[in-house]
Formats: C-alpha cells, sequence, structure tokens
C-alpha cells in the first residue's frame, strides 16, 4: 500500500498554489491528507501533482463574528471542536465534530477538507448544509462563494472545479431561540456513521440533516409534522441503501430512531 | 533467601526494549538502502484460468531485480507448497503453488513476485504486469459449497476434502430411546486472527560460508527452517532462521511456508543481496489466513433433569481454497465440542469444505470457539425445553472430580486417546455464578426492564486441550560471568515468554532472575523444536526449561560440592550462589562454578585462570570425566503422553437497545483454570485480550464476501476489531488451579480460553435478553434488527 | 525513468535530519527505513490502527497519512524520544511497565505517543476520559484493560512530579 508517483509543489501564495493547479488537469489538493492519502496509499487515486496547500498562509483561523463562523481552510477539525466561542455562536459544530473520526485523526484533517471531499458519510457536509453555510472558492477568475446547496452534485463529487481551492467554509450564527441537537450510531466509537442525524428548530421550522442516508448530504424539512410522524415523513424522502454494516430497512429504522432522537432534543423544555 | 518466583507477577523483562521503541520486528531487521524490497501480484479474482501473463512491461522499469512467475520456479519449488498435516481421512488434500500455475482459486492468490529497490518501485511493477484471465464462477460460502454445482478443484468431487466420523456407540439407538430430543441448526461465520503486525520475512545469503540467513514472522521457526532448505535444496545446516519480535500471531503465522516465506531466500540467494517482504494490510486479509466458518446440525436426546443420552452433531466446516493444516481444525471443534460433560452417547460426523475464499488454518481456539458454541447452544436448548435454570442443567452433565482422568472414547487432534488429566467443574461453575451474580439477575432484570431497558444474562463453559506434542527443548547454560543464557526453539508473540522461563530458570537453578536471559525461536540456539500454537509454550517450553535448568544445577552442585569438599545434598544455589547449607562462609558463585566446569588450556582473563591445566582437577582423572561434558550447561527436553486440559467458564450480561439493537457488554466474567500459574499477571493480560477478540468474533468481525468471491471489507475500516470503547470496561477474573498431574510443574496452557466460549456467551445472554432464538454468529445490531421483525412475524 | 527526488529536513526527537527523498514517501516509512527509528509501526497504513502515531509539534498524527515532504517544519517526537536524555523511562512508560499494557508490543509506541499528549491536555482524567484518550488506536493482545490503567498510572505519576516540584 504505497502510492503511485506523483510531483509535488507547496506553495507559499494562493495564486502559486491556483496555478499549480492550472499547469495539470491531474493536479489534486493535499490538505490534511486524511482522506487522501489512504485512496493514494491503496492507489485508488493517482494524482499527477500534489498541491499542498498547507504552507499558504492565513487560512488556519477560526473566526467568530455575530453572524457565525468561518472556518479556514487549514483550521484541522481539532481546532473547530476547541474553539469555545465557535461552539458558543453555532453549538452544532462541537456536538458534530465530536464525532468526527478519532481525536488523532482531528488534529490533522481539515474541516474544510472534509466539506469538500462531499463524503456523503461524513459529519461536517451535512452540518454545512443544513445550517445553509456556504464555501468560500478560489479560482483562476476570482473567488467565489458557493452555498452549501449548491456543493453536493453527487457521490463524493462536489461543485469545485478542479482548479479551484476552497478557502474558508462559514457556518451560519445560531438564531436566537433557535435550536440544534446531533445524535448518530456507528458500529464502533469513532467510525463513520451508520446513520447520523442532526436537528435544527428554528423560528417554528423544523429541518434535520441526515449523514450516511442517501449518497450525498440530505436535509429533510419536518416543518409542521408531528413528532410522532415525524420520521416516516422523512423517510419519505430519504433513499437509505444498505451495505455491508446494514440493511436498507435497519438504516430506515435508526432514521427513524434518530429523528425522534433529535427533534426531540432540540425542541424538549431546557 | 530468594522467594519462588513461580505464581507471582513479576514485571516483564521484555518491556524495557519494547517501551523505547527498540523492538525488532521483521520489518525493523536489515533497515539498509541496500535491502532490496518485494512485492506481489495477487490475483483480482476468486477463481479464474490463467491465460497469458506479461511481464514484459516491467523490466524496463528502474529499480527492478526480479520478477518471477510460476515458469520462472524449479525443482522442488516448483511442487505443491506443503500439506503439513495429512491425515487419512482427508482424501483429497490440495495446496496452492508458491506463484499460482495456470488457475487461481481465491482473490488474493499469489501469482507474481517482484523484487525491486523499495517497495514503492515493487509496486509500481506490479501494477505493470498484465494478466489475462478466464474467469470462472466461484464457490462461495457453505450452501455453496455443499450444492456442488461448481467445483473449486476439478478433481474434487462435491467440494469435499474430508469426511470424518468418530462415535462412541450407537447414537441412533440412544436418541430413539431418549424421553426428549431436540434439534438445532448453527451457524458461525469467518474471521481472522488480524495480528497488528502481517507477515514478513527477510533473507539473507552469506556467500562467504554458503550459508542463509531468514528472519520470518511466524509461529515456527523450525518448520520453516526445514521447509526451506527441502525447496531450496539446501542442507538443514546450511539454514539459520531467526524468529525476531513478533506483532502478535493468534494463529496465522503457525502455518508455513507461506510463499513469502520461500520466494524471499530464493530472490536472496539468487541476487546475492539481502532481501525483505513486509505484508500489508491488504494482503493480509486476502492471503493470510481466516477462521470459524461453520454450519452445524445437532440432534440431541436428554432425560428430564437435562442429562445427554445422545449427541449428534453433523457439521460442515468451510476450509477454504487449500489445506495446508490439514483437518485440525475441524477435528478440535469435533473432539473439544463435549466440553466439561459425558454424554452417553456421542456421534460426530463433519465434511471439510473447499469455497474460493482464502484458506483456513488455526486462529485462537483452532475450532474450539465452535465446538464450544454447538456444546453450549444445546445446553441452553435443553434448559429452555425443560424450563430449566441453564446452570442447573449444565451441573447435571458435568464430568466429576473423581472421574479423572477421564477418557471421552474419541482420538484428539494429536492422533491420541482424548482424555482429560484434572478439573474441577462444579467448583468453577460456583466461582462464576458468584463472580457475575447469576442468582441476582432476575431482580436486576426486574429493576432494568422497570426503566426500560433490557438486559439478558448468558453463561459458557469449555475445556481445551493444551500443551500438544510432539516436544520441546530446552538449552540452559551458565556462562562464567553467572549470567545464565536459555533457549527453547517455540517461538513468542508477546506471551512473556522471556519473563515467565526466566521465573522457572531462577526458581530452579538457584539463580538470580535478572541474570537469565531467554531466547526463543532461534535456530542457531536450538534447533530441536516444534512451534507456539494450542496454548503449548508454558506447558511444552516451561517444562522442558524446568528439567533443563535441574540438569544445569545438578552439575553445579556436583562441582561446586568437589571445589567446596562438601557432600552435594548439603549445598543449596541461592541468588547465584553455591554454599554449604548452615556455613555461609564456605561458598563458590554460579559463575566461578562455571570456569570450573571447563577445563582449560588457555587462559583469557582473570576467572579462566582457575580452571587451567596446572590448576584445577584430579592429576589422576582424565580432565572431563567419561560422563561428563565441558561447560556448565543443562539440555533437556518435555515430551509428554497427552494434551493436558485447562478449563474455565465466562459469564456475560448485555443490554440490547428495544430501538436500535445495539448490544452492550455490561458485565464479563471470567472463571479459569490453568493448572499452577506462572505469572498470573501474565495469564490475566491473555485473558483480556483473549476476552477482546472474543467480543470482537461475537458482535462485530466477520469476513464479507460477495457472491463473486470479492472480500468487501479488506481493510480496518471495514472489519471491525474493537476498539476499547467495544470491549467491557472491566473483566472479572478468578482462578482454579487444579494442577496437571502430566508435567513436573503441574501447567496447563492459557492463551487461546479468552476467546473459546465468546461466541456461545453472547448468543446465550442476547437469547436471554430478547426471548428469540440465537442460531447464528456474529450478530450485528442490523442482524438483530432483522431477527426481531422475523420473529414478530412467527409469533404474530 | 527515475524519480525525482527532493531535499526533505526532518526534525525528530530534536535532531535535525537533511534527506533527499521521492515526494511519495510516506512519513512512516521515512522515519523507520530512512532515519532507522523503526519504533514507529506500521499496522494498517490507512490512519485507523493508531500504530504509527508520532507527535508533531505535540500534537498526535498518524505518520502513515503524511508524507514526509509535508513534515518540514514540524517538530516531530517518536517513541524513541520519550525517554528522558539519560535513558530514565517516562511516566507513561513506566507505568506500561507497572500495569502490563503491552504484550506483543506492536501497537506500543503508538499508545505510548497518543497518551503522552493526551495527558498533557489532560493531566488528570476521569476513567471515562482515560478510556477516551486510547479509543483511537487498535491494540489486538492485550483487551485494553491494562492499558486503561497505565494511562490512569501514568496521570497518578505524573501528579506525584508536580506534587514534588519537580
Ligand atoms: C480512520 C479515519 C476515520 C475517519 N472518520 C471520519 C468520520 O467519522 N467522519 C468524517 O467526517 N470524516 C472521517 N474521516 C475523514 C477526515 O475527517 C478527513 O480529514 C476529512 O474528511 C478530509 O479532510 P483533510 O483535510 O484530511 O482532506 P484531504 O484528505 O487532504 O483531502 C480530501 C479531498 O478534498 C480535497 N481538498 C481538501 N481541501 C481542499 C481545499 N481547501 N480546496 C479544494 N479541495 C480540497 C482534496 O483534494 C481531496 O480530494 C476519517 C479519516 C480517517 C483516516
Ligand atoms: S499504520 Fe498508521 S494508522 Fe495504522
Ligand atoms: S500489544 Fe500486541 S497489538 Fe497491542
Amino acid at each position: 500500500m504505497k502510492p503511485a508517483p506523483f510531483d509535488y509543489v507547496r506553495p507559499g501564495s494562493l495564486a502559486d498554489a491556483l496555478a499549480a493547479l492550472s499547469d495539470d488537469p491531474g493536479a489534486k489538493v493535499l490538505a490534511g491528507g486524511q482522506s487522501l492519502v489512504p485512496l493514494l496509499s491503496m492507489r485508488l487515486a493517482a494524482p499527477s501533482t500534489l498541491v499542498d496547500i498547507n504552507g499558504l498562509p492565513g487560512l488556519d483561523g477560526v473566526e467568530v463574528t455575530d453572524d457565525g463562523v468561518r472556518v479556514g481552510a487549514l483550521a484541522r477539525h481539532a481546532d473547530v471542536l476547541a474553539h469555545d466561542e465557535a461552539a458558543r455562536v453555532q453549538p452544532l459544530l462541537r456536538l458534530a465534530l465530536s464525532h468526527v473520526a478519532h481525536p488523532t485523526i482531528r488534529n490533522r484533517g481539515t474541516t474544510v477538507g472534509s466539506i469538500v471531499h462531499a463524503d456523503a458519510a461524513a459529519e461536517m457536509p451535512v452540518v454545512l448544509t443544513l445550517l445553509g453555510g456556504s464555501v468560500e472558492v478560489a479560482g483562476p477568475s476570482g473567488t467565489r462563494t458557493v452555498p452549501a446547496d449548491e456543493l453536493y452534485v453527487g457521490p463524493l463529487e462536489s461543485s469545485l472545479a478542479h482548479d479551484e481551492i476552497a478557502t474558508s467554509a462559514f457556518f451560519p450564527a445560531l438564531a436566537p431561540g433557535a435550536r440544534v441537537a446531533f445524535a448518530e450510531i456507528a458500529r464502533r466509537h469513532g467510525d463513520y456513521a451508520l446513520v447520523g442525524a442532526a436537528a435544527l428548530v428554528e423560528g417554528g421550522t423544523v429541518r434535520v440533516g441526515y449523514v450516511s442516508v442517501n449518497d450525498v448530504p440530505v436535509v429533510v424539512d419536518l416543518t409542521g409534522v408531528p413528532v410522532e410522524q415525524m420520521a416516516d415523513a422523512a423517510l419519505a424522502q430519504l433513499e437509505p441503501a444498505g451495505d455491508i454494516h446494514a440493511t436498507a430497512d435497519y438504516r430506515a429504522q435508526l432514521v427513524r430512531v434518530l429523528t425522534e432522537r433529535v427533534v426531540r432534543e432540540a425542541t424538549a423544555d431546557e | 533467601m530468594t522467594t519462588k518466583l513461580m505464581g507471582t507477577g513479576v514485571q516483564r523483562v521484555e518491556d524495557q526494549r519494547f517501551l523505547r521503541g527498540l523492538g525488532r520486528y521483521a520489518d525493523d531487521v536489515a533497515v539498509d538502502a541496500s535491502t532490496l524490497h518485494c512485492a506481489v501480484l495477487r490475483s483480482p479474482h476468486a477463481h479464474a484460468r490463467i491465460v497469458d501473463i506479461d511481464v514484459a512491461d516491467v523490466l524496463d522499469v528502474d529499480g527492478v531485480h526480479a520478477v518471477w512467475t510460476y515458469d520462472d520456479l524449479t525443482g522442488p519449488m516448483a511442487d505443491p507448497l506443503p500439506l503439513l498435516i495429512p491425515h487419512p481421512a482427508l482424501t483429497h488434500g490440495r495446496t496452492q503453488y508458491a506463484l499460482a500455475k495456470d488457475e487461481v482459486n481465491y482473490m488474493g492468490e499469489a501469482i507474481a513476485f517482484v523484487v525491486a529497490d523499495d517497495r514503492y518501485v515493487a509496486e509500481d511493477a506490479v501494477g505493470r504486469i498484465k494478466v489475462t484471465y478466464d474467469v470462472l464462477p466461484p464457490v462461495v460460502g457453505i450452501a455453496a459449497a455443499r450444492a456442488a454445482d461448481r467445483l473449486v478443484h476439478d478433481d474434487v468431487p462435491g467440494n469435499v476434502g474430508a469426511r470424518m466420523e468418530q462415535n462412541t456407540g450407537d447414537v441412533e439407538a440412544a436418541l430413539a430411546a431418549a424421553p426428549h430430543r431436540l434439534t438445532l441448526d448453527l451457524d458461525v461465520e469467518r474471521s481472522a486472527c488480524m495480528p497488528l503486525e502481517g507477515r514478513g520475512t527477510v533473507a539473507r545469503w552469506d556467500p562467504d560460508i554458503d550459508r542463509l540467513q531468514v528472519w520470518t514472522s511466524t509461529q515456527t521457526s523450525t518448520g520453516v527452517r526445514a521447509v526451506v532448505a527441502v525447496k531450496l535444496g539446501l542442507d538443514l545446516r546450511q539454514v539459520d532462521v531467526i524468529t525476531p519480535d513478533v506483532g502478535g500471531g493468534f494463529g496465522v503465522k503457525i502455518n508455513h511456508p507461506w510463499p513469502e516465506e520461500l520466494l524471499v531466500p530464493l530472490a536472496a540467494r539468487t541476487l546475492g543481496r539481502t532481501v525483505k517482504f513486509t505484508e500489508d494490510r491488504r494482503e493480509h486479509f486476502i492471503s493470510s489466513a481466516h477462521e470459524r466458518g461453520q454450519v452445524q446440525h445437532i440432534e440431541v436426546g436428554f432425560d428430564d433433569d437435562g442429562r445427554l443420552l445422545a449427541l449428534d452433531v453433523m457439521f460442515w466446516h468451510d476450509h477454504g481454497a487449500y489445506t495446508p493444516y490439514g483437518l485440525i481444525v475441524p477435528i478440535i471443534t469435533s473432539t473439544q465440542l463435549l466440553g466439561p460433560y459425558k454424554p452417553d452417547v456421542y456421534r460426530v460426523v463433519f465434511e471439510s469444505l473447499y469455497t474460493n475464499t482464502v484458506m483456513v488454518t488455526p486462529y485462537r481456539g483452532a475450532g474450539r470457539p465452535q465446538g464450544c458454541y454447538a456444546m453450549e447452544r444445546t445446553m441452553d436448548a435443553i434448559a429452555a425445553e425443560l424450563g430449566k435454570d441453564r446452570t442447573e442443567v449444565r451441573a447435571t452433565n458435568f464430568i466429576q472430580p473423581d472421574e479423572f482422568p477421564f477418557e471421552q472414547g474419541l482420538v484428539f487432534q494429536d492422533g491420541r486417546e482424548l482424555t482429560y488429566d484434572s478439573g474441577d467443574y462444579p467448583a468453577s461453575l460456583e466461582k462464576i455464578k458468584a463472580l457475575i451474580g447469576w442468582d441476582d439477575f432476575p431482580a436486576y432484570r426486574a429493576e432494568m426492564a422497570a426503566q426500560g431497558r433490557r438486559v439478558g444474562i448468558g453463561l459458557a463453559c469449555y475445556v481445551e486441550g493444551t500443551g500438544v506434542g510432539p516436544y520441546e527443548g530446552a538449552h540452559v547454560h551458565v556462562e562464567t560471568s553467572g549470567k545464565v543464557k536459555v533457549a527453547t526453539g517455540l517461538t513468542t508473540q508477546g506471551q512473556g515468554h522471556a519473563t515467565v522461563f526466566a521465573q522457572l530458570v531462577a526458581d530452579e537453578l538457584g539463580c538470580r532472575f535478572e541474570d537469565v536471559e531467554v531466547v526463543t525461536g532461534d535456530t542457531r540456539r536450538m534447533p530441536y523444536a516444534v512451534g507456539t500454537f494450542a496454548s503449548r509454550a508454558a506447558v511444552m517450553s516451561g517444562s522442558a526449561i524446568h528439567l533443563a535448568a535441574r540438569k544445569a544445577k545438578q552439575k553445579a552442585l556436583t562441582i561446586a560440592a568437589e571445589a567446596l569438599e562438601a557432600s552435594p545434598d548439603d549445598l543449596q544455589i541461592v541468588d547465584g550462589v553455591v554454599s554449604v547449607k548452615g556455613s555461609p562462609g564456605s561458598a563458590i558463585d554460579l559463575g566461578t562454578v562455571a570456569v570450573l566446569s571447563n577445563p582449560l588450556r588457555y587462559a583469557f582473563d582473570e576467572a579462566s585462570k582457575a580452571a587451567t591445566q596446572f590448576t584445577v582437577g584430579d592429576a589422576s582423572k582424565p580432565p572431563v570425566a567419561e560422563d561428563e561434558e565441558p561447560g556448565l550447561e543443562g539440555t533437556d527436553f518435555y515430551s509428554p503422553e497427552r494434551s493436558t486440559f485447562a478449563s474455565g467458564m465466562h459469564a456475560v450480561i448485555v443490554e440490547t437497545d428495544p430501538l436500535t439493537a445495539e448490544i452492550t457488554v455490561l458485565k464479563y466474567a471470567v472463571v479459569h483454570d490453568c493448572g499452577k500459574l506462572i505469572n498470573p499477571t501474565i495469564v490475566e493480560g491473555q485473558i483480556h485480550g483473549g476476552v477482546a477478540q472474543g467480543v470482537g468474533g461475537a458482535l462485530y468481525e466477520r469476513m464479507v464476501y460477495d457472491e463473486s468471491g470479492q472480500l468487501l471489507n479488506a481493510s480496518f475500516m471495514d472489519f471491525l476489531m474493537p476498539y476499547v470503547t467495544e470491549v467491557p470496561d472491566g473483566i472479572d477474573i478468578d482462578h482454579l488451579e487444579t494442577p496437571s498431574p502430566l508435567n513436573p510443574l503441574g501447567i496447563k496452557g492459557a492463551g487461546e480460553a479468552g476467546v473459546i466460549p465468546s461466541a456461545a456467551v453472547f448468543a446465550s445472554a442476547i437469547e436471554d435478553a430478547e426471548g428469540l432464538p440465537i442460531t447464528a454468529m456474529p450478530i450485528s445490531p442490523s442482524d438483530l434488527f432483522h431477527l426481531r421483525l422475523a420473529h414478530a412475524e412467527e409469533t404474530s | 525513468m527515475s524519480e525525482a527526488l527532493l531535499d526533505v529536513r526532518l526534525s525528530v526527537n530534536g535532531v535535525v535530519h537533511d534527506l533527499r527523498l521521492p515526494a511519495r514517501r510516506l512519513l512512516s516509512d521515512a522515519l523507520r527505513h530512512d532515519l532507522g527509528l523503526t519504533g514507529t509501526h506500521v499496522g494498517c497504513e490507512h490512519g485507523v490502527c493508531g500504530a504509527c502515531t508520532v507527535l508533531a509539534d505535540g500534537r498526535a498524527v498518524r505518520a502513515c497519512l503524511m508524507f514526509a515532504v509535508s513534515a518540514v517544519g514540524l517538530e516531530l517526537t517518536t517513541v524513541e524520544g520519550l525517554a528522558d536524555g539519560d535513558g530514565t523511562l517516562s511516566n507513561v512508560q513506566q507505568a506500561f511497565v507497572e500495569c502490563h499494557g503491552l504484550q506483543c508490543g506492536f501497537c506500543t509506541p503508538g499508545f505510548l505517543t497518543t497518551i503522552t499528549a493526551g495527558l498533557r491536555e489532560n493531566p488528570h482524567p476521569t476513567h471515562e476520559e482515560a478510556r477516551d484518550m486510547i479509543a483511537g488506536n487498535l491494540c489486538r493482545c492485550t483487551g485494553y484493560q491494562n492499558i486503561v490503567k497505565a494511562v490512569e498510572r501514568a496521570a497518578e505519576l505524573g501528579s506525584h512530579e508536580r506534587a514534588e516540584g519537580s
């Protein structure tokens, strides 16, 4: 299990990084490497160039304002998780991040990397989608903001072009009076979830995001549905699939259990 | 006065190296830019004919030194790998070639072998080999093997490698006469040893002395040595096999030779370079061995008390694509199934079947977990049928303490009568009931039910034949420095042999524990040995070391008696000093005795002056007496008539989530009887590890093959070995010490015990919690969810 | 065609090494094969087992999921760097001896580094926190029971030290 050969650049500026990507259609960004390196070692991916963005200045910050939390592309999961201000402004970050892998992986893996890696089994893409966040993207022709609901186009596929770099992700603050909850069930503690669910209850609306259910991150609007019927209402819009760890029916059962669990938690009297 | 170390939890001596990162595992040997590295092209198909292999593209890869396929092998290397343990019932045994010849029979089978500057380049080269396959339909799973619509090997009818029967009487008549009868159909899936270190082999050919040195991560260095010599056409004396530190074995490293264990030495000799192969994790999944897969059909007849009148077992054992390790696993299942019980009549029949999957060789427990599962599920079923407590039915069937030695009337895995040497099962049962709180459980269950929680309790008993022959040996050598060098040939994979064997030597010889250094698995130091498996190391090598130390001691006493002008009977050896009892002034240390033991012509230091020809000895006698040898050494071998039988009982309380079907362990208890304990801390460590592996095997781990024979979960991401979060937080252990009469120390093996009853005990507890029959293990939450649905449907 | 080599400066256990390596060289391989620091073990090469865990600027990371070239500028600590200069075992190592926290020893370096970083962050873990601290590392031998004890024992040894004001 060793990677195939590749060229390696570690640019010191965003412009150089973008240029390196443009130069080679087979180039790929290397952030924390916690998803990419296993793929390379198993030779499931073989980019011709790796553009290591770890040397880029100014991308490792977690900025918190009243509007929300902006997470730089080089902020590690662990940095975001440990950030008390971020947890105060948007509690769902900490709730969800504590389920992402193990601490050692979180020390290196980036939250933005996870978001653009677009794995439907990952927590943070669902969190971003549920909260209506966005990703700041730099490309050859400047920067653009991609809202979460335009980010995920297919299994493990984001709408970022090959020569673009996500520089940060923005998670809106929790509105006054709004509530969130997160729960997931995994085979082993720290594994990718069999099913995860995140609820956002805000001004009369109830929305629930699901991890590992559809093949892309998915959020269902359950506003106005009585709690007992929510699971069925959600399942009507979801496509739980079977794999070696859980049948489709069992996944559906977990959707039922977790939907009720997170919604009750987010609506319970404090 | 030194206190005896036997029975004390001495801290391990090997830890000092390991904790500093100074262990030497196979991949740590020959870390040098000049060492060459290998990679193997493995079949992506479960079953295929090889039409063509094109290596043209590889030859111009920079840094590649050799590319071999079957056609490059000659002489014995071109023959199939050995069938290690032939058996008359194994009528259709088959083994693979070092590199596949014409066809492949499992995904992962080795096809081509590349040697290159480093592993990266070797993998690049493997990626450039083009193989044309004629893909054949595979046989996957026991049902497909039995159906035999397709064959794994064209010349093995019905996919049956072996059919074997043993019985102790007319089971049909006994069944017919029994007042109660039950039938059970049970299933156990595949898992694997999965040591954290995979396989690894390094070889170096020394042209100056015409000698091959092989380091390999094995459980049998002498076994590898013999086969390397034969396959490479070398004299045994030209081959040294050294087992470095081994990062776990659990059985998989007893099978040998792996193709790479031959190809690496061959490459080293051919290329004149040091060559290394380090298996990666994916390779370990698809090309090292698995175990456990069986389907079982049981018919049992019993009386109103639950007493076993007739037990009739048929099972089908999935041995994968080849049978290098013979029938050991199913034979152990079929014999150890009886556990601590004594049915009036027992018949067992098994078929060992070919499938297009990775081959099966022993995994810790080696067929015992499946046997225990069959027997204990049966006990639970009888209890349920009669409305009796599960412990009561077991107690009714126990062999009693006054019935030993007890003959089961069967032939065991070593070809000897299955005779239990000692044990006390009723005492164990009392202990386990107390430890788990068996009698208080109904109240606990009610209390939990009141909170909406669902709990269940389970129990399982086992007997384990340990310390099988044929023999082990030991060499104990007191150097002139007083240091004691001990060698035994079997190998170590974390059991702390350097510590426990040093304890035995210190006790017997009377030297200081700190002065003892133990070497295992090095054929240069002890060329006669068998290997580490079947919980045999402590019993076999422990006994041999004890005997060898005794010989060295006798010799020391004889020499010291002469030097001190005393009778050997009046001498004692304490802390490495021989002294006359009661007169401590008259003493000589063991180092000096060692000097005296070796009459010298040449002095080389101060101490040795004392042993030169003008200083020692009675000038009227030969310097070395006729029946003596120079040197303060002792060599001895231990070869028992038959195995010694350890036993134990496990109990568990589980909670099952009514909604998510998640299964949580609330309490786990073990009562264990491995005879006399050498080091209780180490024994408990073995139990902890076994229990964790058992939890893995019962609730998490399985090898998931699809219909085309692809292993779908060949990574640690998807093969769910437990982390700390999945194992019980605390394991309550109690010991019973029923000495074995078969060896001088009264010990029995302990290595496998922790894992044997797991499938049985969890099935029992989950069944108890859920009130529905559990017949297939392992069980995942998804499985349990579907069982509930099916059960609800059946009962509605 | 030979692969291009890059200049890689690694700082490991306080010693600076200048190497020339291909870009794809995993940090785990560079430590083991190029620097001969074979205490860092490789159990899976896909980030799950934790045997390869080293400290980078004091934080536990998987050496099998980093390229040596990307480790430039980080201060790395491997198991070989845990004992004191005079060879005295660290508290965590000592606790492993006392608690029989290892058997085959293959997983051990990864546990030692992980716990070293963990106790620095949380010197007084509760029992639950002690278990969580090692929850990302696999051990096939010990069943973890004694490793948890070793975490607690190491914490205890650490507080004695602090109490003695050393
Ligand atoms: C054992 C293990 C368990 C894990 N468990 C979980 C889990 O339970 N839940 C979970 O969510 N994740 C899990 N992960 C994945 C982990 O969270 C990853 O770190 C994360 O998904 C990717 O972040 P990274 O910085 O490591 O990205 P990398 O691996 O460096 O990159 C991932 C992909 O994203 C691209 N990319 C990264 N950053 C950018 C950027 N700024 N702009 C453009 N493209 C970019 C890369 O080119 C690559 O294609 C696990 C990983 C491991 C090894
Ligand atoms: S080898 Fe790095 S995590 Fe397993
Ligand atoms: S001690 Fe062997 S894997 Fe942990």
